[in-house]
């Protein structure tokens, strides 16, 4: 057996050589699993029968002369928030019990056509209500780089799977960071596309003006050709841009030579840990070095950032997740009426977190308190979106922490929400905005922690994006490099 | 307490209060819901199908399974506009709203709709009376699904279980929200009349109301005559049919002005109509209702036909049953509002109706024959030449109106030229001698009932005209003339006395 490369871009050319088979890479990564995810607890299900059938069938092609795609036998793990036809979709909830959705999401479809090998559904917080994955009904996710800590969330499983070598590749969903996050706190690249760049049929929707489906990787490279087969128009998304996938790999390689880069002043003060802000600072010199032109910018709204978020977010989930009442799918309690019913199967299929979210939503848009919250939340949305127009009149990007600290440890803020909720108060203004994002691993903490540094863009601004990313991961410290 | 039926000030139903004397008005808005007639559903490709096998029309999308999203349905947003210009309404950039509440037969437990801002606003819809009822609003919505109890009792409550058919649920409907500015019970049955006749005339609807395509709620309220504000108001659900809207506003009205009359107050609520005991009973009170937490469904963009789209709409508008009716009074010399008008209307022969007046036929006998004579099936075959040519006849004395009737029937049936058919038939006019010998004959021949005719009362004197008429119309085969034989009878009458 010869070596398997740890990239997707390696693992794909190999197999498409026909040097490598999709089975040899499939084996070696299912070993792993085997080895380690008992305890890292990434995966809530890994599809060992129908992966071995697709590496069969990439091999098969490869035999008869055909390309299986750019994705050719490249093993990859889906959040379990997304539809996979016959295979239990779980959102790591009780409630979603024995359902297998009969269709598979957009997404599955198109990593699938490209030749990758769908490994496993991964754990997540409950709905993707979390920034820890210990609100998982299925137990926390560990983080790999030291399993006393947390791996971020919601998509920890799907960071904690590419941290692990369980896969080069995974997919996630970010709602207000759910997959910069995580990305950062596990030392491995993570990004949020533009809104409606990605499809989001078949991701089962936690807040959907603010979801947003994305890769996770070790490299820059390996996001940028994973979000290049899942991006494009989707006539099944009425969100989706009507505009063909943007080239990411052809202009990786061009540099920040000129780019004007703006520094965010309200998120690198109070509350972010000096060594996180520290670690920014060295990546914005790295820029800098790299011909870029750093600025300060103020982005006076994303400070209501995270109060606007958790209005609009619980608002659109306490309505997305009111299907799930018993009457045809999932879990069901029985009741001696329906509305009895509703009720017990919803008392005993949700959790907490997600209990407190359909509560405070419910509250949010009721007649009365409407305007005070959600209607409020929705202005100071705009106020953010119009705060981006101005940054990005002087600045090509912007730079921030990923999240305030590095990974936390287990327990540290699950008894305070709203510390937990603070988490995202780097990356909640992008959604709001539905721009995209991306977290970069810049060195360790003065804990040895990952620190992740965050590069935001304009609307589809991916491909520079993308080629600042790519400055940044060459000037990087090592992952486990302790900050002093 | 008494209903009368005089119109006051036009077409006012007014309750009338034994106990006080006062009067009551009635106040009434319809809001009519109906299916658009598209071959699949709102937000997804399944077909728009009625009466078919449970849940086979159905799809993530439709059943709203987690993951699943809602693309519109562009051939909906071409009906929904179609009926709002149809209803003079302007069309509106809108948006798709949740509203929110639990219900087994919705599958995601909201039902998407238009709220804060819908297509199509601001419209009428002229009645043939003349009275102008505002449209509010025409917008777009989702159906639900069907639940039906099961076992037990059968009803929702005491039934052993309770089964969903999903194959209604998001089908296309546009709720269209009137005004209330119908008076009486019977204006709100032409309301619904003139309503479905657009609906079909657009191609929007097949408006059966008997197979749920068209469901009617009424919004009623009372108030003192001359009082300018509304009163409270019940909704009431649950007709199923004209006759139970006219059914059920009456008997509202009637209950709220007892309620107001005994010093109580009226509770706004929902109220159902009951078929079968003929009343209403409450439902769900509106103080205590739910609260739909309506917000802009974010699976959806805003709603923005181009104005060029909307041009092509109107400049397809199929002309519209008031303009029709228009048309027809004009080239007839009749009112708007005369029955003959409307039926024509109403029946689609108005184009016959015309292409006969155009031909030389007198424009009230064509639409008096329209009226009595044809029916909407098989009639709009007839050929307009000998149709005036018939009606000439008649006009000219040559044919009495019994055998036109004759004739006309006889004409759709062969199509052949109404003079050969009278020939053939021995139709010919009878010389008044004729008819005199044929009268006097009669009258011989029954001594008692005649004398019981001239010196009877008007009850018996009607029976006895019946009576001898039908005698000498046998005798004739048919061919005297109705008008010439009263004429005849009475005048033998007034010697006789």
């Amino acid at each position: 057996m010869s070596a398997i490369p740890s990239t997707a871009i390696e693992i794909a050319a190999a197999v498409r050589s026909g040097s490598l088979s999709a089975r040899e890479v499939l084996d070696d990564h299912l070993a792993r699993i085997d080895a380690r995810d008992g305890e890292i607890n990434a995966f809530n299900l890994v599809m060992v029968d129908e992966a071995r059938a697709a590496a069969a069938a990439v091999d098969a092609q490869v035999a008869a002369g055909e390309d299986p795609g750019p994705l050719a036998g490249v093993p990859l793990a889906l959040k379990d928030n997304l539809c996979t036809h016959g295979i239990p979709t779980t959102c790591s909830s009780r409630i979603l019990e024995g359902w297998r959705p009969p269709y598979d999401a957009t997404v599955v479809q198109r990593v699938n056509a490209a030749g990758a090998i769908s490994i496993g559904k991964t754990n997540l917080d409950e709905f993707a209500m979390g920034s820890s994955t210990e609100n998982s009904a299925f137990g926390p996710t560990r983080n790999p780089r030291d399993t006393s800590r947390v791996p971020g969330g919601s998509s920890g499983g799907s960071a904690a799977a590419v941290a692990a070598g369980f896969a080069p590749i995974s997919l996630g969903s970010d709602t207000g960071g759910s997959i910069r996050q995580p990305a950062a706190l596990c030392g491995v690249v993570g990004v949020k596309p533009t809104y409606g760049l990605v499809s989001r049929y078949g991701l089962i929707a936690f807040a959907s003006s603010l979801d947003q489906i994305g890769p996770f990787s070790t490299t820059v490279a390996d996001s940028a050709l994973l979000l290049e087969t899942i991006a494009g128009y989707d006539g099944r998304d009425s969100t989706s841009i009507n505009a063909p996938s943007p080239s990411l790999i052809e202009s990786l390689g061009e540099g920040v030579d000129g780019l004007r880069i703006g520094f965010v002043t309200e998120l690198m003060g109070e509350g972010i840990a000096p060594d996180v802000a520290a670690r920014v600072r060295q990546a914005a010199d790295a820029l800098a070095a790299a011909g870029a032109q750093i600025g300060e910018v103020s982005v006076p709204a994303a400070a209501f950032g995270l109060s606007a978020y958790y209005l609009i977010a619980p608002a659109e989930a306490s309505s997305n997740l009111a299907r799930y009442d018993g009457v045809r799918y999932g879990m069901r309690v029985d009741a001696p009426t329906t509305a009895e019913m509703n009720a017990a199967t919803r008392t005993a299929g949700f959790g907490d977190e997600v209990k407190r979210r359909i509560m405070l939503g419910t509250y949010a848009l009721s007649a009365g308190y409407y305007d005070a919250y959600y209607g409020k939340a929705l202005k100071v949305r705009t106020l953010i979106v119009r705060d981006f127009e101005r940054a990005y009149a002087d600045f090509d990007l912007l730079i921030t922490p990923t999240s305030p600290t590095t990974a936390f440890k287990f327990g540290d803020k699950t008894a305070d929400p709203l510390s937990m909720y603070l988490n995202d108060i780097c990356t909640i203004p992008t959604n709001l905005a539905g721009h995209p994002a991306v977290s970069v691993p810049f060195g360790g903490g003065a804990d040895g922690m990952p620190v992740g540094v965050q590069l935001l863009a304009p609307a589809l601004g991916e491909a520079t994006m993308f080629r600042a990313a790519a400055v940044l991961e060459s000037a990087a410290p090592a992952l486990d490099e302790v900050w002093s | 307490m008494t209903l009368t039926h005089e119109p006051i000030e036009g077409e006012h139903f007014i309750v009338a209060s034994e106990s006080t004397g006062d009067e009551w008005e009635i106040v009434v808005g319809l809001e009519v819901h109906c299916e658009l007639a598209t071959v699949t559903k709102l937000f997804c490709g399944c077909p728009n199908m009625f009466g078919d096998e449970p849940n086979t029309n159905v799809c993530p999308v439709c059943l709203g399974l987690p993951g699943s999203l809602p693309v519109l349905n562009e051939n909906v947003v071409e009906l929904a506009m179609r009926l709002g210009r149809a209803l003079q309404c302007s069309v509106e950039p809108s948006v798709f709203a949740r509203k929110n509440y639990f219900y087994p037969d919705m599958p995601k437990d909201y039902q998407v709709t238009q709220f804060d801002r819908p297509i199509n606003v601001d419209g009428w819809l002229d009645l043939p009376d003349g009275t102008r009822v505002g449209i509010e609003r025409a917008h777009i919505e989702e159906d639900t699904g069907k639940n039906s109890h099961a076992g037990g009792s059968g009803r929702i409550h005491g039934a052993d279980y309770s089964l969903v058919d999903y194959n209604r649920a998001g089908v296309p409907l546009v709720e269209i929200v009137g005004r209330p500015h119908i008076r009486h019970p019977e204006q709100a049955k032409t309301y619904i009349d003139e309503l479905r006749a657009i609906l079909l005339t657009t191609g929007a609807s097949d408006a059966k109301m008997e197979e749920g395509s068209l469901r009617v709620d009424a919004n009623v309220s009372v108030r003192r005559v001359g009082d300018t504000e509304l009163g409270t108001r019940c909704e009431v659900k649950n007709l199923n049919s004209l006759r139970s809207l006219g059914r059920a506003i009456e008997y509202e009205a009637r209950r709220q002005v007892d309620l107001l009359e005994s010093g109580e107050r009226i509770k706004q609520e929902t109220r159902h109509w009951d078929e079968g005991a003929g009343r209403t009973r409450a439902g769900r009170s509106k103080e205590e209702a739910e609260d739909y937490r309506y917000f802009q469904e974010p699976d959806l963009v805003p709603l923005v036909p181009s104005a060029e789209w909307i041009a092509a709409i109107d400049a397809a508008m199929p002309p519209l049953p008031a303009a029709r009716r228009e048309a027809l009074a004009v080239a007839s010399g009749l009112a708007v509002t005369e029955s003959g008008v409307v039926i024509a209307v109403q029946r689609d022969l108005d184009q016959l109706a015309l292409a006969t007046i155009a031909a030389g036929g007198d424009g009230r006998r064509v639409l008096t024959h329209v009226e009595h004579n044809l029916s909407g099936e098989g009639s709009a075959g007839l050929d307009p030449a000998t149709f005036a040519q018939l009606v000439g006849l008649e006009l000219g004395g040559q044919l009495t109106a019994t055998q036109v009737k004759t004739v006309l029937a006889e004409m759709l049936v062969s199509g052949r030229a109404p003079d050969v058919i009278a020939a053939e038939l021995g139709f010919e006019a009878m010389d008044s001698s004729e008819l005199e010998g044929v009268v006097d004959g009669l009258i011989a021949e029954s001594p008692e009932e005649w004398s019981d005719f001239c010196t009877g009362d008007d009850k018996k004197r009607a029976k006895l005209q019946g009576f001898f008429t039908g005698k000498i119309m046998k005798a004739t085969k048919g061919q005297a003339d109705g008008k010439a034989v009263a004429v005849l009878l009475e005048s033998r009458r007034v010697e006789s006395l």
